[in-house]
């Protein structure tokens, strides 16, 4: 990819939204951390989280070869408006049921998104997907246990919790696949199919597993998906969290750690 | 005048900063050594076993250093993930190192995409040696250990897991 082809807004714009929504979600996993509901679970998602920044870091990396500025400047100096996460990643992690469903709906599209990139033509970017791959297995493999347990084989209690859940997080989750200017031109260069086929692919994924887990998936039609945040519109809950993750390093911005 | 086998000799000296004796280079993670003998430079290229591990940077560094103590103009570390690491990359020899710090190395797989499946299957216990064990999590004190428990020695044990 020549620098300076107008492909590359397009890749960047890519890039911005993944790194973001990987950042974000990998900074909401963390809050678990030392308040998960059992030892496993906290150690679990703060795992999941340490992989999430892990992919943003090396996502932002990617942006910075192709101009953009270092990778822990394009983290914690921009603001809302320039974030390009969906609404998804930002909400406040609520009940362990929320946070849960929102780990599940996610890491399937992360996987089935990384999935369809290990072929981009866009090479460093399908080496990375190739590489993270191993990794969210094991994400999805632990969201997937805990929908499966506690929507089939759980209480009724858990069973009525996660179909709450999934009502709340579902038209959340569509707004990973909002449409974007980019999505064509990213499809015509063989460097990514598109929001579109991706979401196909994420609902025949999840369908067969939320049947498994008795829980009933809200009518696609009936659904108005949350986007606006690959335009730069955001929850009210996105500001206040980047104002807290990048309070210390704004302090002392040329400081040496 | 500097070889590559001087370079990989010094780099089988670095161990990884959370397992002592544990070699880089029996880790698999060393993916190529670039030498360039009449300019005296030298490009070494990591492929970290996670995306996010915090030991890669010190890692990094530690290589940085040792090998500016050998007669070269230039050295440079670069991350790659061409070709991705996989636990298949670890050498014999730090399946027994992990063994002896009492970490159950990973069971080798065919191809570089590991079956799921590996995780249900009768891990070793690193104590006892017994083969009665279960995952407990999949997930441990770093980012490439699952934790198991012993059901004949009684005890939980770190195994690394297979990525």
């Amino acid at each position: 990819m020549r620098p300076g082809s107008g492909i590359v807004p397009a890749v960047k714009d890519l890039l911005y939204r993944m790194a973001d929504d990987a950042l974000i979600l990998g900074h909401r996993h963390s809050e678990w951390t030392g308040l998960g509901p059992v030892l496993e679970e906290d150690i679990a998602f703060s795992s999941i989280a340490q992989d999430k920044i892990g992919h943003a870091y090396a996502l932002y990396q990617l942006l910075h070869e192709l101009g953009e500025p270092e990778p822990d400047r394009i983290a914690f100096f921009r603001d809302a408006p320039q974030f390009r996460c969906c609404h998804l990643v930002e909400y406040p992690n609520g009940g362990y049921d929320f946070s849960l469903m929102r780990h599940f709906l996610y890491d399937v599209a992360e996987q089935c998104r990384y999935h369809l990139l290990e072929s981009s033509r866009y090479e460093p970017l399908a080496q990375l997907a190739r590489k993270v791959r191993g990794e969210i297995k094991y994400h999805v493999f632990h969201a997937t246990q805990w929908v499966l347990h506690l929507g089939a084989r759980g209480t009724e209690e858990s069973h009525q919790r996660m179909q709450q859940a999934l009502e709340q997080v579902f038209p959340l989750a569509l707004g990973i696949f909002e449409p974007t200017e980019y999505d064509d031109l990213l499809a015509a260069a063989s460097i990514f199919p598109g929001e579109r086929p991706l979401q196909d692919r994420w609902l025949e994924t999840i369908v067969p597993l939320i049947e498994q887990a008795t829980l009933r998936l809200p009518a696609l039609e009936a659904v108005v998906p949350a986007y606006g945040g690959r335009c730069g519109i955001h929850t009210e809950y996105l500001q206040p969290l980047l104002d807290e993750m990048g309070e210390v390093i704004r302090s002392e911005p040329e400081a040496e750690w | 005048m500097v070889t590559q086998e001087d370079i990989w000799r010094e780099l089988s000296t670095i161990c990884d900063p959370e397992i002592p004796n544990l070699s880089i280079t029996d880790m698999g993670i060393v993916a190529d050594v670039h030498l360039d003998v009449e300019a005296g430079r030298a490009i070494i290229k990591v492929t970290p076993t996670f995306v996010g591990c915090p030991a890669t940077a010190l890692i990094c560094s530690e290589i940085e250093q040792r090998l500016r103590q050998l007669p070269l103009r230039e050295v440079a570390v670069e991350i790659t993930y061409n070709p991705p690491w996989t636990t298949n990359r670890l050498s014999q020899r730090a399946r027994e190192v992990l063994r002896q710090f009492g970490i159950a190395p990973p069971p080798p797989y065919e191809g570089t995409d590991f079956p799921l499946d590996l995780l249900r299957e009768a891990v070793e216990c690193p104590y006892c040696g017994s083969t009665d064990t279960v995952l407990q999590t999949p997930f441990g004190p770093t980012l490439c250990r699952a934790i198991y428990y012993c059901n004949t020695c009684r005890q939980a044990f770190e195994h690394f897991k297979p990525v």
